[in-house]
């Protein structure tokens, strides 16, 4: 079985809610709709205090090539636009809204038929995309449109679709492929007609066989699709080690996958697509894993944009007790919340809780040169010199040393046996040296 | 014995003509150097801070004697002294700067801001920066961890246990402003030392509104523009609903340390205040 070829690890996969059915939660009394996503500009509010809105109605514009639309996600009033902590731990601009019904727009088609047909023109594919605000739903929240439209020149030979997901815990993926598994292969259809491919690659760890059976079936209707499963290893759902697992092409430092020739877009993501293009919905709900060794009732639920994680943990069965702390997204790449009081963002992947004793860090001891991050970083940097350079402020050192290409996996930290917080000190650099390049560049 | 004579002659020999030769081409690339840097440089306190925006004593010594005039050159360690020394070297005027301080513009103690979470990565403030905006409800307060005391190299600036902020020594401080540097939440500010160390500031770098800045910490400023209206000076503004003191303009008459409603204002050195009447009824007119 195919897998990338540079380092990775195999943590514990714990994955508890496998196989459970998606469940929607209940519509909450109010949201919070963050106008900022991960990356990019935050989106310009179009609506004010007292406005009434429905299901699906534009409430945030893009403001700037890398921002996506945002939609209200529930029907009711605007109490007000102000700013909202959320999963980064920062403050930002979102719309409040009290829920009163639950009223859609009328072009929005909320059944669950499948439309299979898609005849329209590639420019319109495009533009309902970018219209109803996808954005990748792999974490970076990328908007889709922007990675759908390779930069001229380019020409994109495959499609890859990545339902690796490679991060313990998480299964919000695996249970929308055995769901919407048509839909999903319609969604990939339409990503191949807008980029002007033949050939699509859907790869799938090996640790979900029902997905990769389900799938594999259903691609034998349709031309080009094909169901690659891969060895468990992560982060295989690295897009730059993914695109290696699969096409055996590297990726050269510091560019995007068109390079190489192809475009990778998350299942959660094309599924997005589908649901834009063929039903005029645009993102307004996603499904988010909540899960954890001690959690009542582990499993994936459908949950608007902009409700509070706090509801979703209530109706989950609430917090264990014994919880030290609790993660927004996969115990690798997600981030210690500070309450739960913050909203459900596009990117929002997971609620996890963390037992106390497994919680608390391990006093950090010396480096004994061991190697062993330099051995599971998967993008063949030296974790432990970067660390170093780091804390000793030497930038054009670590910038030699290629650390704009992290991909902050966290590989290194969790396989340091004198638990370096090296991730951290990288991360740190990685944010200076991105500041100290982005003004050479406006110079 | 002829072992030793043999070589005794033979290194003796090479190490003539080596000396001979280094003679030569040293006299040959000889660079002439200004002496006047070396005195320069040792009138120069030698802390080699950084805090004039050259790299050492040296560079700055070498910028000095370059320089048409010492307008923009200051030694903040040094102060007015180590200037005047340098302006007589030189043979040059230079103007008496008025002497900074480093101040912390965060009230944030422990009792004054809830912690709403615990914070147990590493103990860097550029890295908890990074990962969130603080332990407690105020995204715009100090962080507690110490990046300001390991900058400084003079032994000036130092956590306080009980209240998890940085305290300046007034007396060690050199306003280098190598902690200004090191803040990640831009709390660190030099500001004129003032008469007798005197000096009034807004101690927040909270900007959010009122409301939701005060449910998070005590003391912070609520942009009420109290304080703004009050100055017979016209030396408070209030920018993104924050005040702020400009301290050219100020003249420590402390009118608005008495009308901030949340103490945000702070003194500091000032002898005790004398017991006042009663805010008089004319006071209660004008507000």
């Amino acid at each position: 079985m195919k897998t990338f070829r540079i380092g990775g690890i195999h943590p514990k996969e714990n994955k508890f809610s496998a196989g459970k059915k998606i469940q929607t939660i209940e519509l909450p009394k109010q949201v919070v709709i963050p106008l900022s996503h991960y990356i990019g500009t935050p989106s310009e509010a179009v609506i004010k205090k007292g406005d009434l809105v429905k299901v699906g109605q534009l409430i945030g514009k893009a403001n700037g090539f890398i921002s996506a639309n945002v939609h209200s996600s529930v029907s009711g009033k605007v109490t007000k636009v102000d700013v909202q902590l959320d999963a980064t731990g920062y403050k930002r601009p979102a719309v409040f809204i009290d829920v009163e019904g639950d009223e859609w727009l009328e072009n929005i088609d909320k059944s669950s038929d499948i439309v299979r047909e898609c005849t329209l023109p590639k420019d319109e594919i495009l533009r309902r995309i970018q219209d109803a605000g996808i954005v990748g739903l792999g974490g970076a929240t990328f908007p889709a449109h922007v990675k759908l439209t390779p930069p001229p020149g380019k020409k994109a030979e495959s499609v890859i679709i990545n339902a690796v997901e490679c991060e313990s815990y998480l299964t919000n993926d695996h249970g929308l492929m055995l769901e919407k598994a048509e839909e999903i292969l319609i969604g990939i259809k339409i990503i191949m007609q807008v980029l002007d491919v033949k050939k699509a690659f859907i790869g799938i760890e090996a640790n979900k066989p029902d997905a990769i059976k389900l799938l594999s079936n259903l691609a034998k209707n349709y031309t080009g699709i094909e169901v690659v499963p891969l060895k468990v290893s992560y982060p295989q759902g690295g897009e730059k080690q993914l695109i290696d697992a699969i096409l055996r092409r590297q990726v050269p430092s510091g560019k995007i996958p068109i390079e190489v020739g192809t475009v990778v877009q998350n299942v959660g993501t094309v599924f997005a697509i589908y649901e834009a293009v063929q039903k005029n919905k645009p993102m307004i709900e996603r499904i988010v894993t909540v899960t954890g060794k001690s959690a009542p009732n582990p499993g994936n639920y459908r949950v608007r944009i902009g409700t509070m994680l706090s509801e979703l943990a209530l109706d989950a069965g609430g917090v264990p007790e014994d919880t030290g702390k609790i993660v927004g997204g996969g115990p690798m790449m997600g981030r210690s919340l500070m309450t739960l009081d913050v909203p459900t963002a596009k990117g929002s992947a997971g609620i996890l809780y963390i037992q106390k004793q497994e919680s608390i860090r391990k006093p950090i001891q010396n480096c004994i040169r061991c190697t062993k991050c330099v051995t599971v970083c998967p993008m063949g940097l030296e974790p432990f010199l970067l660390m170093n350079q780091s804390e000793r402020n030497m930038w054009p050192e670590m910038e030699a040393n290629r650390t704009m290409d992290c991909i902050e996996c966290g590989s290194c930290s969790y396989t340091c046996p004198s638990n370096r917080p090296l991730l951290d000190y990288i991360r740190f650099g990685k944010t200076t040296v991105g500041g100290i390049i982005r003004n050479r560049a406006v110079k | 014995m002829n072992l030793i004579l043999i070589s005794l002659i033979t290194l003796g020999a090479v190490g003539a003509v080596s000396a001979i030769i280094l003679f030569f081409v040293a006299k040959k690339f000889h660079v002439y150097e200004d002496p006047r840097y070396d005195e320069v440089e040792a009138a120069l306190p030698a802390a080699n801070c950084g805090g004039c925006g050259f790299p050492g004593c040296r560079g700055f010594a070498v910028a000095c004697v370059e320089a048409e005039s010492l307008e923009k050159l200051n030694c903040p360690v040094g102060g007015n002294e180590t200037m005047q020394k340098v302006a007589t070297i030189l043979g040059k005027t230079v103007a008496e700067a008025a002497p900074t301080v480093a101040v912390v513009r965060c009230g944030g103690t422990c009792d004054h801001r809830p912690r709403t979470s615990d914070y147990d990565g590493v103990k860097h403030c550029f890295i908890a920066h990074n990962l969130f905006s603080g332990e407690s409800g105020c995204s715009f307060g100090c962080l507690g961890l110490g990046d300001c005391e390991v900058s400084c190299e003079f032994d000036a600036i130092h956590i306080n246990p009980a209240t998890k902020l940085p305290e300046v020594d007034e007396e060690k401080c050199t306003s280098c402003g190598a902690c200004v540097k090191a803040c990640p939440k831009l709390l660190i500010e030099l500001r004129k030392k003032g008469p007798k160390s005197r000096r009034i500031y807004v101690s927040c770098r909270n900007e959010e509104r009122g409301p939701i800045a005060k449910k998070s910490c005590d003391v912070s400023c609520i942009a009420c523009t109290k304080c703004e209206k009050v100055c017979p000076h016209e030396a408070i503004t209030i920018t993104n609903n924050l005040a702020f003191i400009h301290d050219d303009k100020c003249t420590l008459c402390r009118k608005c340390v008495e009308v901030c409603p949340t103490n945000a204002i702070v003194e500091l050195n000032f002898p005790p205040r004398k017991i006042k009447e009663p805010i008089s009824s004319e006071a209660e007119l004008v507000s």
